[in-house]
Order: C-alpha cells, then structure tokens, then sequence
C-alpha cells in the first residue's frame, strides 16, 4: 500500500478497507470517503432508511471539575462559569442530560470552531462537560478550554474511543442494539448507557438533518458494534462523501468553509445558539462585534443557493449581483442528491441575502443564473421533545 | 476503427478522419456518480491536451481534455439531460466529443488498449 504512514487510523479503518471503502488523507486521518455503491446510493439511503458513519476522527472529550467538595447543581454552575468565560452559550442553563450546538469565538467575533457541550444526566456527573469539537481544530480546541480552566477543571481526551454516527429515519431501529435507553432520548439529549458494549456516550444528534444517534464507544467495542449494526438490513456504511452532501442539504456549516476566524456566528445565521441571558450580559470572547451585529444586522449573510440550470457551482466561486458587481462567494457547493440538482451556501452582501434575489455564480469564468433560497434544502427530520 | 487511450484516461476511437472521445470506464469510476457534464461548442477548434469538457461528480469538478486535435464536430447531448450515462456506459454511448481530426500522427503516441491496461494495473 502506498498510503501515508504519517497518518491517524481509527478502530475501524480495518473494517473500511475490508469493505472496500475508498480511503484518503482527512484531518490528518485515514478516512473512508465513500463505498463501492457510491456518493449518490449512500446519501440516498442515509435519507431513506439508516446510514453508518465513522467520526473517530472528531474530538471527543469531558472536563471535570478538580473542586470535589461540589455537587449536584452547584457543580454544573461552578463548571459552567469556566467555560462560558470561552463559549457564548448558556451552558449554566443546561438541562441534565442536554446538549447545546455552540461557537468557539475569538477576540475579534471570528469563529474558531463550531462544536457541541453537554451536560450529563447523572446526578453523580455532576460538575462534568461533554464536547465534540471538529477533527481539524482539536489540538487548538482543547488547549483553549484547558488554558481557561487550569487549575479547576482537567480536560480528558477520548478521541482514542470510536465516534460512531447512526443516521436516518431507521436509525431509531438500529440503536436498539446498546440497549432501550437511547431510544428515549429527544433531538440534542445524550446519556450513558451500560450494555453489551461495556459504557457507551450516546447523543441524539447528528450531522445529517435526519433523526440519528452518535455513539462514543470503546475502542476494542466498536468493530463487534458496527459489524452488528451492518448485519441488519436498514443499515450500510457511508463514507465522508456522502455525509457532506445530506449536511450541505441540511444546511448545516462545514468549519473551515462555511465558519472560519473572519465570519461571525451572526453573519453565519448562527445567533439561535448565543442564548439570551448571555446576549445580556454579553461577557464572551467578540462579544463587541457578536452583539453589535445582532442589534445592527451583520453587512453580509450566509444564504441558500439553487441553479437555474444543472452547472454545479464549488466553494471560492464569485457571486456577483445582476450588474456584475462582486457581492460574495460560495462556501459550501455540490450537488444535491435528495435535492435532485446542485446546491451551494455562500455569503453575500445583506442587501442581496433575500430568499428569491437573484444573483450570478462564475463558474470557469462564466456567470450562471442562481437564486437565493431558504435554508435547509430538504427539511429536518429530528426527533424533538413533546 | 482504432481505439487510443491517453495517460489521463481518456479514450480517442477513430473512423476515417472523424475521432470520438469520452473518459474511460476506469475513469468514471474513479469519479463516481457524474452529476453534470459541459461539453464544449461546436465549430471549437482544440489542440491536443486543451482542456475540451467538465465532468463533475457529487464531490468534484474534473477537466477532460482533448485526446488529438481537431475540430469539434459533434457532442453528446444526451448526456445534458442524462449525465450518469457516463458511468452507464463510459467507453460507448457515455461519448463526449467528435473532433473531425487535423493531425492524425498524434494517434501514434497514444496507448492501445493491452499498453493503457498494463499502464493500469501500475497506478
């Protein structure tokens, strides 16, 4: 094999390879990017029934309070108050048991990373975090919260664990397998569950825009997990291809394309996640430039995009108004296969963020008629409480 | 009627003085699901290796370029409508040009098919 020794497997790399799966170089791992049935056929059955995906290559971790003398909800408030220092969600007002989709922001209101932090339902968790924070930005991620906890709470990895993503309307079926528990969870809760496959993390949550569960699994557990999962019918192997397509149709952001240092959550239409009492007390890292363009409207936008015709459009194409002004760029461009055509998210100028404006991408150097369109492109499908 | 392959995976069948040409079966695959093909105007005159289509897949744009040189005579509308033809059916009814050819010398360089299948079994 002519593979790069340098980088990173994952418990379940064998398994991929065995499977055929088309493995190439993604923050800084050995991924799958798709399987012999391709892009189109597993995008189509993650939609249609329940896809399987490894996100081992994502950063996992739990921080603790060193203060033990504390617990119960004063644990959870004494932990909350360290990282809300770094993060500008409400991550006091966490539920049990809850997660939050949140921002890492910088000084200057740029994002840094876009990740989740949950608080355990245990009583006995108490004064403990979950993150998942993205493959690429995990050194950087983890050495920002230890810094901004050092000396009251410890950062413990468990990125050397299987992150397991179970996605679709089936995946309800398959999740059965580690146990009754996970079933019972809503859209964006997590739990600990004991079961056949030693302790696992499973959260109600996924990167799909379909109802779905990531499971955080033992790394010597998860090959006899996954197998059992592929032995049911509903369930096959997607590779990475396949989940940028159902998240490029969902709506959702890929860090480092559609979220980088210069664009705020606000222009991301990401303010939902910046919770109102931290909006009042605006005591977070761009909370000047954060709260400002939620009061004033951000200068320019993330927005939807579909074709007039059937010319994809790829991430860095121009958008220029219809008086062939520059106005923005693509983000995130491919095609759609629930969708049936090309698809794209990009920025542009306030002015031209409208659903319906009508704009044009370059593409080689030619304008092709688009228009804006509301966000997602095919509808969620989570499981939410009540 | 011969058939030449090029070392970027695009074949070149030959009748009298007309050339048609698509990407190989072994390129489609490695494309994957081909969501779109641009196939360039009729009457365009290319020199060989210019860049003479796209073909994008769900993930990726990829140029495809000119086999020989020629004129392009004719294009494969169906695959406007139909772009998964191309992995239906790469090496014949997945064609993507006609180039109506102006240096037929060029064909000498180009693999047949045992060298373009051993040039395969290499990468």
């Amino acid at each position: 094999m002519s593979e790069d020794t340098s980088l990173k497997t994952t418990p379940l790399t064998g398994l991929w390879q065995s499977m055929g799966g088309r493995m190439v170089p993604f923050a800084g791992y050995l991924m799958p990017v798709q399987f012999p049935e391709g892009v189109m056929k597993e995008h189509v059955w993650t939609r249609e029934s329940c896809g399987l995906f490894d996100v081992s290559h994502m950063g996992p971790a739990f921080l603790a309070l060193n203060e033990t003398s504390l617990a119960g909800d004063a644990a959870h408030a004494a932990i909350a108050a360290l990282v809300e220092t770094i993060l500008p969600c409400d991550v006091a007002g966490l539920a049990p048991g809850q997660l939050r989709y949140t921002t890492l922001p910088n000084a200057s209101g740029g994002v840094l990373d876009d990740l989740f932090v949950g608080r355990p339902k245990a009583d006995a968790d108490q004064g403990t975090l979950y993150f998942v924070v993205n493959a690429g930005c995990k050194e950087q991620d983890f050495a920002i919260i230890a810094e901004a906890c050092a000396g009251k709470a410890t950062l413990t990895r468990a990125d050397d664990r299987a992150l397991i993503a179970v996605q679709g309307p089936k995946a309800v079926d398959a999740i059965g397998n580690v146990g009754d528990g996970p079933k019972r969870l809503s859209f964006m809760e997590f739990a600990t569950v004991k079961g056949p496959y030693g302790e696992v993390v499973v959260s109600r949550s996924g990167y799909t825009g379909e109802d779905g569960f990531e499971v955080l699994i033992a790394a010597d557990k998860a090959e006899a997990f996954v197998r059992t999962l592929l032995a049911t019918a509903h369930v096959k192997a997607i590779g990475l291809g396949a989940r940028d397509s159902l998240r490029l149709e969902a709506g959702l952001c890929l860090y480092g394309h559609d979220l980088d240092e210069t664009t705020s959550p606000i222009e991301a239409g990401l303010a939902w996640t910046i919770q109102k009492v931290r909006r009042e007390r605006g005591d977070f890292p761009g909370a000047a430039r954060i709260l400002k363009e939620l009061a004033e409207k951000p200068s320019r936008k993330r927005v939807g995009l579909l074709p007039k015709d059937k010319a994809p459009a790829r991430e860095g194409a121009e958008i220029r108004n219809l008086a062939g002004e520059k106005v923005g760029m693509v983000t995130s461009g491919g095609y759609g296969p629930s969708v049936g055509g090309p698809i794209a998210m990009g920025y542009v100028d306030a002015a031209f963020a409208a659903v319906g404006t009508e704009l044009d991408l370059i593409v080689r150097d030619q304008p092709r008629r688009w228009v804006v369109a509301p966000l997602p492109f095919v509808p969620h499908n989570y499981h939410r409480k009540g | 009627m011969t058939t030449k392959y090029t070392k970027d995976h695009e074949w070149v069948s030959v009748a009298g003085d007309i050339a048609t040409c698509g990407i190989t079966a072994y390129a489609a695959e490695q494309l994957g699901d081909v969501v779109f093909v641009e196939l360039p105007n009729v009457g365009r005159i290319v020199s060989q290796g210019d860049e003479v289509a796209v073909v994008e897949s769900v993930k990726a744009a990829s140029d495809v370029y000119a086999p020989v040189s020629g004129e392009v005579v004719d294009v494969n509308e169906a695959l406007a409508e139909a772009p998964e033809g191309v992995n239906e059916a790469a090496e014949t009814t997945g064609w993507f040009t006609k180039l109506k050819l102006t240096d037929p010398a060029e064909l000498d360089a180009l693999m047949d098919r045992a060298a373009y299948d051993t040039y395969l079994a290499g990468l």
